[in-house]
């Protein structure tokens, strides 16, 4: 199994909270769950079979952080340890329920580029553009940026597969680096940014789709 | 700087457009990189292609997170409170 390199590690205001919860802070818990229990969530129910089993892993996973608040080091960010906690819980219930971990592989969906988009090799330009894709800068801004917009964004988002959908809103939702994503999924420097790539490959074209089917109507 | 010896074909747009990540990403060494950059200075589709992803990203920045029903964080409360008293 290869190590996983903690190379971010507690930032100041990591430990700041972690002193805070240990001193029985309840605002600053429920800060922590605010912000953590929805892809806590997400990410127990890509390992178990229900919804239902997803929360028992979660509220087992707060347990566990809790109690192990007195050993955080600080070696990891604090939200890289505590997923972690959850993966590690949610794991080992998905195969005590008999589930397999459902994204060894990279989980195919790799259309969010279309061949057909590019000449073929009897063409006169191999791999170059048959068209080049319609430009987005002639969309007005509240267009691009408005709520329907990016409703679509979140139902792109929705519909990828599992592993894919939650790279994506680790890394361009909540603004997390590479390196905290791959510690607290467990993948590769390379996996991950395949995912990433998928992921955002997928969410563009489907961006695409809607802003000029919108359009010709 | 020229490269005399070199015999690396120029990249395809089909090819730069599966770059796009590890550009973005900084994963690219400086040969690649430095040809994924003579390939968009000369073409215009990859260009807009890079921004729409660019854009991809600005906008998926500006959802928020799902919001977690109420009985769950008052369970969740009390666990802490048990935790904490304990």
């Amino acid at each position: 199994m290869r190590r996983v390199s903690d190379a971010v590690l507690a930032s100041p205001a990591d430990l700041a909270l972690v002193e805070r919860l240990r001193a029985g802070d309840e605002a600053a818990f429920m800060m922590l769950v605010e912000q953590h229990q929805a892809p806590m969530l997400r990410i127990a129910r890509m390992y178990v079979s229900t919804q239902a089993a997803a929360e028992e892993v979660v509220s087992e996973a707060w347990v566990g952080i809790l109690k192990g608040l007195d050993r955080f080091a600080g070696r990891s960010s604090l939200r890289t340890w505590m997923y972690r906690i959850v993966a590690n819980i949610a794991k080992t219930r998905g195969q005590r329920d008999g589930r397999t971990i459902p994204f060894s592989s990279l989980e195919g969906g790799d259309d969010g580029v279309d061949p057909e988009w590019f000449q073929s090799a009897a063409e006169r330009s191999p791999g170059g553009w048959r068209t080049h894709p319609e430009d987005w800068r002639g969309i007005p801004e509240e267009r691009l940026e408005g709520r329907e917009t990016l409703e679509r964004i979140g139902r792109a988002i929705d519909d990828l597969p599992p592993m894919q959908a939650e790279v994506l809103r680790l890394r361009d939702v909540l603004g997390w680096s590479s390196e905290e994503v791959r510690n607290a999924l467990d993948l590769s420097e390379t996996n991950q940014r395949v995912l990433l790539h998928r992921a955002r490959s997928r969410v563009r074209r489907a961006l695409h789709e809607y802003l000029f089917e919108e359009q010709d109507r | 700087m020229s490269r005399p010896g070199s015999t690396q074909r120029a990249l395809t747009c089909h090819e730069v457009v599966e770059l796009v990540t590890d550009y973005l990403e900084g994963a690219l060494a400086d040969e690649a990189r430095r040809r994924v950059e003579e390939h968009l200075s000369g073409c215009e589709g990859c260009t807009r292609y890079l921004a729409q992803m660019r854009d991809t990203i600005r906008l998926t920045g500006m959802l928020t997170e799902e919001q977690i029903p109420e009985e769950q964080k008052v369970a969740l409360l009390d666990a802490f409170r048990g935790w904490a008293g304990g």
